[in-house]
């Protein structure tokens, strides 16, 4: 064909239908936004009933979680997200859906090799990453340790 | 005043997470990696306790602070215990969060039902 | 008699689509076309409890329905190639376990159809075959858990993106008789124009197409407006609007084109991005809406060009690109219409 491949990948990249930038980042932002907002809320009712700061993070987290978890069970987290974008993906609670629809939809494939393997298919990433980056920073610090502490 | 600020901060992560989707290639895997990661190293250069400090929930709940947790951990487990906190700090700190994630996942598995999208 | 043209072979006595039956799902029963569709379904499980199942049962019913509108029983087929998009084609090799009737496996990912309906026609043309099976079949959920997330999982879907399709289409074919003439197959040539983005199949293919269209012109010598369609399969919208392109740069202006992927749905209304996709997408489009057209002789004379992405999970994340094959036929109305 006379097209060449650099020609045709040009062409490519200027038919391709773009994203509506401004709808999506609204949307996320305001899902994203409300989330967090929610995240708020649980939080300083936490902290009003005599939790630390920290607990009171801690039973945040997992009470997201926990909606997540419902949320995904029910099949309204994916309906949600396909129009909050990053907005529903970027939470905790979209973590949280991440290990929860994995969970679900492999079970079919047993609850060893289905659920139990495939439940990190893409939050495993996520932990695998984060640790390593927590490893390496503890080891600069210890390095550094003599001097700081 | 901590709402407001809670709402706008986290909104302003997730719309920035929204543009990496729409404007590049990545994967959402690649980019929850990349909050993740990204999270530590805002915390290790003590860019993000202040943003924590300030946004509460905002900075807290998207994966950014998921990040900033498992550095607080690491650094708090390094001061107190020594080298054996490098291993052991990171993930004590987010232990919460995996846990009570995979409980909901296996416990969601018996309840639930693969959902058509259709 | 069949001669052989080029890449072209072009079938003398042409082999003839006896009976044809589409069936659907859910999406398929809001879209443009339902009204074509022999059976549709507003659950996707039909009764089963995985998903691979129900896409098996999808086929079987394709299959059935399409032996009862020619009053044949199973027993009489003496070939069935059938295809899915499903990983190593289970969906066909357990519709086919029930039908018991001979079968050959097909994978050309989304151009099985045209493939199966190219290969059945050489073969029922040479003889090996009187009465033959033509299936493809594909499941949206089977898809989507295989190849991308797990259905709850809320991924985003870029506007490139094109929808599997929850439907399959089957086709009877015989060596002559009364329907649809099969007047010539062309096999393609696998193309890789260097596309890498998964979420882009549609300009990962067209190159497929526009190959595949211009070796059969070639080997005929007939122009683009001796039809009163040319069909592709599972292009979308972006595919075809980059088929056009192509062709323009050969100096061909396409201008009676349908893309069976844009067919299927409203790809607006029913939010599915670029539009419709999988083994089932083009099978149903042309058992459901093409094929009945033809019947009517609404039109007299189409192309149907399926197009495959045949690259794997496996091979998109080593970064190899994406070749693409597409498959082409020539339909022609029945003398009378029937």
């Amino acid at each position: 064909m006379k097209m060449t491949a650099q020609e045709y990948a040009r062409r490519v990249q200027k038919a391709g239908p773009h994203s509506p930038l401004l709808a999506d980042c609204l949307w996320a932002f305001c899902v994203g936004g409300g989330i967090c907002l929610l995240g708020e809320g649980l939080r300083q009712q936490f902290l009003r009933q005599g939790a630390d700061a920290e607990t009171a993070g801690t039973l945040t987290s997992c009470t997201l979680i926990l909606l997540s978890a419902v949320l995904t069970t029910l099949g309204w987290y994916q309906k949600l997200a396909a129009k909050a974008g990053a907005g529903s993906l970027v939470p905790i609670t979209g973590f949280a859906n991440a290990v929860v629809s994995a969970a679900i939809e492999f079970k079919a494939e047993g609850r060893v090799p289905g659920t139990g393997a495939k439940i990190f298919l893409i939050a495993g990433p996520v932990i695998v990453y984060g640790t390593l980056a927590a490893v390496v920073y503890g080891a600069v610090l210890w390095l550094l340790g003599a001097s700081i502490l | 005043m901590n709402y407001l600020w809670a709402f706008l901060i986290g909104g302003a992560i997730c719309a920035v997470g929204q543009l990496f989707i729409d404007l590049t290639k990545l994967t959402p895997a690649r980019i929850l990696t990349g909050y993740v990661v990204a999270g530590v190293v805002l915390s290790a250069v003590g860019l993000y306790a202040p943003l924590a400090e300030f946004a509460g929930a905002g900075a807290s709940v998207p994966l950014l602070g998921f990040g900033h947790l498992l550095a607080k951990g690491v650094r708090t487990a390094v001061a107190e215990k020594g080298a054996i906190g490098i291993l052991t700090g990171g993930l004590t700190a987010a232990s919460a969060g995996i846990t009570a994630s995979l409980v909901c996942g296996v416990v969601c598995s018996l309840v639930g039902k693969s959902h058509d999208q259709n | 008699m069949t001669e052989r043209r080029g890449d072209t072979l072009l079938f003398h006595t042409p082999p003839v689509i006896a009976a044809q039956a589409a069936v659907g799902g859910k999406k398929e029963s809001d879209g443009p076309l339902a009204a074509g569709f022999d059976e549709l379904t507003t659950d996707n499980w039909l009764g089963q409890c995985s998903w691979e199942a129900a896409e098996k049962q999808l086929q079987l019913r394709a299959a059935r329905l399409c032996l009862q509108k020619a009053a044949l029983p199973a027993e009489r087929v003496d070939l069935a190639l059938a295809g899915d998009l499903q990983a190593q084609c289970t969906a066909s090799g357990y519709a086919l376990r029930e039908l018991g009737v001979p079968f050959a496996g097909l994978f050309g990912a989304c151009s099985t159809m045209a493939e199966a309906l190219a290969l059945g026609a050489a073969l029922c043309s040479s003889g090996a075959a009187q009465n033959l099976l033509a299936m493809t079949s594909s499941h949206f959920c089977a898809a989507e858990r295989q190849f991308r997330t797990p259905l709850s999982y809320g991924a985003v879907r870029t506007p490139t993106a094109q929808w599997t399709a929850t439907a399959a289409g089957c086709c009877l074919l015989r060596p002559a008789g009364q329907g649809v003439g099969i007047a010539a197959a062309t096999l393609g040539r696998v193309q890789d124009y260097n596309i890498k983005d998964i979420n882009n199949m549609g300009a990962a293919m067209a190159p497929a197409a526009a190959a595949t269209l211009l070796h059969y012109l070639a080997d005929t010598h007939a122009e683009l407006r001796d039809f009163d369609c040319i069909y592709t399969g599972d292009l979308g919208l972006v595919g075809s609007q980059m088929l056009r392109e192509l062709l323009a740069a050969e100096g061909l202006l396409l201008k009676n084109h349908a893309d069976c992927g844009c067919l299927l749905y409203d790809a607006e209304e029913q939010r599915v991005k670029s539009g419709g996709s999988g083994a089932g997408c083009c099978a149903a489009v042309l058992c459901a809406h093409i094929l009945p057209k033809l019947l009517r002789r609404g039109s007299r004379r189409v192309l149907f060009i399926a197009t495959g992405a045949l690259m794997s999970q496996t091979t998109f994340l080593q970064k190899e690109s994406i070749p693409a094959v597409a498959h082409l036929v020539e339909l022609t109305a029945p003398e009378k219409e029937s």
